[in-house]
């Protein structure tokens, strides 16, 4: 069987896996998105406990595999009563360790880049907030973090990039991602070379898409920039 | 001492960055209505100093009396304090990410808690009188250095504060740019704003201070009217700092 026939033959698998694949990759993009904010104020925060932690934090994501993190996180958590039933013919009590491991993973990425976006901002910003009677979080939020943002923003999209890719990692506790359905079509055709290129495009249409709508959105946040 | 028209008092005000004693104990009082001027070598404090008027630098030692609270004290609630002290930076700092209208319509929306529409009808009238009003939707990388400062100026006035603090406002600017800006801070002299600059614009420091205060060393060497101050200085360091800078006039 050539590559068209097997897709024709099993696009349903390649639809399926490719769907939880997308949607596990917008949950932990969002989660370790707003994660990663938190962390990386922490990690600025002059509170030696908050800062420690955060740098604590950090270290150790970055120090381990996330395919040890994940297997950690799926056994450590196991008494939690994770809600039972399935959406998207997903089992709710494996997606979302796996969902809770990948974003805890790229909070620590996450956190680092957006350290960086917020001490590339001028000082001059947060003085002149301040002296207009803005508390330190208000100065945050509306002066320092949209700024910090727009120049954290490809390197942001790196991460992004890179969590839909390593999303396909949630294989091996069995969640039906793409990659285990193309798995699943390989068992059944004994065809692995071609299951593998339409995977491999499937990743990369997904990337190029979000990618596009990354170049958007910097490109609406450089009307500032004359 | 008559309390009522006393805004700063300033005791024993001490200012060390690490082992560096930058403000060695400044004494003084600003009244409503003063125009104060600090001038001074680079390197005497000036600046420091009007940081610590807002709490931007926070004094080492001393007190700063406002409207008779003590805003050193501990658990002051500064950015309350900064609500009624306007400043204005040698380097601008206009909020890049907002269009000039939200420069100066976002510390009355988030801080004085002023309805949207309010808050632009007064930024519009504001911008009208220094004559930038078809700027309100550039963006500050789109102005000029003068133009920036003159946003500068009414963002800070646009809050109503009780004094404006000038941290060496012209400093950043092409010579040729001076003039709108210092032609701004006189004509709210003129309306009897209180104000403490920091300038290195002798002449400016003559014809719009009320007084002068030359520092050196983190001290103020030598206080006293313009005319005092430039006409016949007493202290020799006030002198020598005078005949390096006055050479053109």
């Amino acid at each position: 069987m050539g590559i068209t026939e097997i897709f024709l033959n099993y696009y349903q698998y390649f639809l399926r896996g490719t769907q939880t694949t997308v949607i596990v990759s917008l949950i932990t993009v969002l989660l370790g998105t707003v994660l990663g904010c938190l962390i990386a104020l922490l990690r600025l925060s002059k509170f030696r406990l908050c800062s420690g932690f955060a740098k604590l934090y950090i270290t150790v994501i970055r120090g381990t595999p996330l395919l040890v993190q994940l297997y950690i996180v799926y056994y450590q958590l196991h008494f939690i009563p994770w809600p039972e039933g399935s959406i998207l013919g997903v089992e709710l009590a494996r997606v979302m360790p796996c969902i809770l491991a990948l974003s805890m993973n790229s909070t620590a990425y996450v956190a680092e880049v957006i350290r960086s976006g917020i001490q590339a901002v001028d000082f001059g910003q947060t003085e002149a907030a301040l002296s207009c009677g803005m508390t330190r979080t208000q100065a945050m939020v509306n002066i320092i973090l949209p700024q910090a943002v727009k120049n954290i923003l490809p390197a942001l999209g790196n991460e992004f990039v890179t969590m839909i890719k390593e999303t396909s990692i949630i294989q091996y506790l069995g969640v039906g991602d793409l990659m285990y359905n193309n798995g699943i079509v390989i068992t059944a055709t004994y065809n692995p070379l071609p299951c593998y290129y339409i995977s491999a495009i499937i990743y990369l249409t997904l990337n190029i898409v979000l990618g596009k709508g990354l170049d958007l959105f910097e490109r609406r946040m450089k009307c500032s920039d004359r | 001492m008559t309390a009522d028209n006393v805004l700063f008092e300033i005791k024993g005000l001490k200012k060390n960055f690490g082992d560096l004693e930058v403000l060695k104990g400044i004494h003084t009082t600003i009244r409503k209505g003063e125009v104060v001027v600090v001038i001074g070598p680079s390197g005497s404090g000036k600046s420091t100093f009007i940081r610590c008027l807002n709490l931007l630098e926070t004094p080492t030692e001393g007190q700063i009396i406002f409207e008779g609270s003590c805003i050193t004290d501990k658990g002051y609630a500064v950015h309350k304090h900064r609500e009624k002290v306007g400043m204005v930076f040698q380097q601008f700092n206009l909020f890049n990410n907002l269009t000039i209208l939200e420069n100066v319509t976002i510390s009355l929306k988030k801080v004085k808690k002023v309805p949207a529409p309010a808050a632009e009808e007064k930024a519009r009238a504001l911008l009208r009188r220094v004559g930038l009003e078809d700027k309100a939707d550039a963006y500050p990388a789109q102005l000029s250095g003068g133009q920036k400062q003159r946003i500068a100026i009414v963002r800070a006035m646009a809050m109503e504060p009780d004094v404006m603090l000038f941290d060496e406002p012209t400093s950043a600017l092409d010579p040729e740019m001076v003039g709108e800006v210092l032609s701004v801070i006189q004509d709210l002299a003129k309306e009897g704003v209180t104000m403490v600059v920091v300038t290195h614009e002798m002449g400016f420091a003559k014809k719009v201070g009320t007084r002068i205060l030359f520092m050196d060393g983190g001290v103020i060497a030598e206080e006293g009217t313009p005319q005092q101050i430039f006409e016949d200085p007493q202290n020799e360091r006030t002198k020598d700092f005078l005949s390096k800078v006055i050479h053109v006039i």
